[in-house]
């Protein structure tokens, strides 16, 4: 067995016991960082097929980010465990129906699969090309798809707007700190000397 | 015996360990100095003398402290989840060291020559907030959970502007190495050819960035010890707070090693025709830490709502026309590549 091959399994097995752990964990903020255990793994499998800047952005963004913000709702949730097995007995039909379903999608998938020839080869080697993966991905999204690339851009301006749009309530009653006010007050509207003799108010 | 190092697979990772010893040993030495360098100028700011009785002028401080911090007993709390609380610290010093194998120190004196490598210390010190998270959460106890609460909302906000700034030096140098972004800086008039002047307004925006995301005085909202007590750390003690405390100090030294590779030509010289080498790449960060400490030494705190302020109102908006400027003055080619290092052929 070659070095590669023992550190893809080594990734292989913590990947899978990363998900398995982040289902039954009792407590949901280990489930998080089991969570983050199968992202990291599945990092180090992106750098073993070649495919480092995938590998890194998976990183920055779903272990850097998402999961930051989920560790934060998930921290600050106060959960009862009793009321949440009664509704896991609730919805399991459902879920098992759920589970079911995609298993069968993946088994038609597969079953029918059909692989060319030479696969293994290219599996090993997937990038024929001379330059590093980040220029090919950025001549791919910024050259040839850039317009899918800035429609999907829009997609997401639309949805962020809209969110912003949906929690924003501006309360009036609230006294707000307007820094640009501040930092034009000068002393000479501000302030006024005034010459008070002794025994007299102003 | 040089057959046995590139031949064999223990060879190979005997020789990585090697070297990555050869880097750790070193920086956390240093380290060691720097940090009695920071509390000398923090004294002389405040008109004191600091740290001056173990060794001549204190120079064995770090050592001895180092010394009572590992023989002290390490307590747990009562209701601490134990695991995640001693993984804590481990995670806040791990992430902090390994982002030091891609910061070349000279021409080739790298441990991975990545082509990612400004992607990957960027994906590093994104994990750094675990730590933090982590050991606020663990500790079941309320000030480090407000403590860990604030640094993960701070980390966050502080590290979108840091990326958008990195992008602008990637536009310019066409790479993520830092060897090529050395490179890049390299040319016949010494200093003025580094990144700091046709990067200029974004070096002070890096600067102030890297200070708020290593929760840095002014940005020490995490620990600040007139509120917070000590924030995240406060159930800490012996070693795994030496850790955190290590863990924090190598990420500043680290963004040192990053401002002066991205906008002080790393180990180039500033005078032409003075040999480049290691001793430039010491001396730049020497200087950047010097205006840490002295940031540290003569600001007041933040408030927490003037520092969210900050992030997202002005250095978010700052950074990202930043982006698109420089996007424009290097596909144009302003000022024969001024910004578009890549079409000089260096």
């Amino acid at each position: 067995m070659t070095a590669a091959a023992i550190i893809f399994y080594l990734f292989a097995i913590s990947t899978v016991v990363g998900g398995l752990f982040t289902v039954i964990a009792r407590n949901p903020v280990h489930s998080v960082l089991w969570l983050i255990l199968a992202f990291l793994s599945s990092a180090g499998l992106f750098v073993l097929v070649g495919a480092e800047f995938v590998a890194l952005l998976l990183v920055i963004v779903y272990v850097g980010a998402v999961a930051v913000l989920f560790l934060f709702v998930v921290m600050m949730l106060d959960v009862d465990f009793a009321e949440l097995k009664a509704e896991m007995a609730r919805y399991m039909p459902l879920a098992l129906l759920i589970g079911v379903v995609l298993l069968m999608q993946l088994a038609l998938a597969f079953g029918v699969w059909d692989y060319s020839e030479g696969y293994d080869e290219r599996l090993a080697a997937p990038f024929v090309f001379d330059i590093e993966n980040t220029q090919l991905l950025g001549l791919l999204i910024y050259d040839r798809y850039i317009l899918l690339f800035q429609l999907a851009g829009l997609v997401l301006l639309v949805a962020m707007i809209g969110a912003i749009v949906l929690t924003m309530r501006h309360r009036k009653d609230v006294k707000r700190q307007d820094i640009l006010a501040q930092m034009y007050r000068d002393p000479a509207k501000a302030l006024e000397l005034k010459d008070v003799k002794p025994g007299q108010g102003l | 015996m040089v057959e046995f190092f590139t031949e064999t697979s223990i060879g190979a990772v005997l020789l990585i360990l090697g070297q990555s010893l050869l880097l750790i040993v070193p920086l956390l030495v240093a380290l060691a100095f720097l940090l009695l360098v920071d509390r000398k100028v923090w004294a002389a700011v405040q008109q004191r003398r600091g740290p001056n009785v173990v060794g001549p002028f204190g120079l064995m401080q770090s050592f001895a402290d180092f010394l009572k911090y590992i023989v002290k007993e390490v307590v747990v709390p009562a209701g601490a989840d134990r695991p995640v609380f001693f993984l804590a610290p481990m995670i806040s010093f791990v992430m902090a060291v390994i982002a030091w194998a891609v910061i070349p120190f000279a021409d080739g004196w790298v441990l991975a020559d990545l082509n990612v490598a400004l992607l990957y210390v960027f994906a590093v010190s994104s994990l750094e907030v675990y730590g933090v998270i982590m050991g606020g959460w663990a500790s079941n106890s309320k000030y480090p959970f407000l403590g860990s609460l604030r640094s993960a909302a701070q980390m966050i906000s502080y590290e979108v502007s840091l990326g958008l700034i990195i992008i602008g030096i990637v536009i310019s140098t066409g790479s993520m190495n830092f060897g090529a972004i050395v490179a890049a800086q390299d040319g016949d008039f010494g200093l003025l050819n580094w990144y700091w002047i046709p990067h200029f307004p974004m070096l002070f925006l890096f600067l102030i960035s890297a200070m708020a995301e290593t929760n840095r005085p002014p940005f020490d909202l995490p620990e600040a010890e007139s509120e917070l007590v000590a924030g995240y750390q406060v159930e800490y003690s012996s070693t795994p707070f030496l850790l955190f405390m290590i863990g924090e100090y190598v990420a500043i030294v680290l963004m040192c090693a990053l401002v002066s590779l991205m906008f002080f030509g790393g180990w180039l010289s500033p005078i032409p025709g003075l040999p480049d080498g290691i001793l430039w790449m010491a001396l730049k960060m020497i200087f950047v830490f010097f205006i840490f400490a002295m940031v540290k030494a003569i600001t007041p705190r933040y408030r927490y709502d003037q520092l969210m302020r900050l992030g997202w109102k002005v250095f978010l908006p700052m950074s990202l026309v930043w982006v698109v400027i420089v996007a424009f003055l290097a596909k144009f080619e302003v000022l024969g590549g001024f910004w578009a290092r890549w079409t000089l052929g260096v």
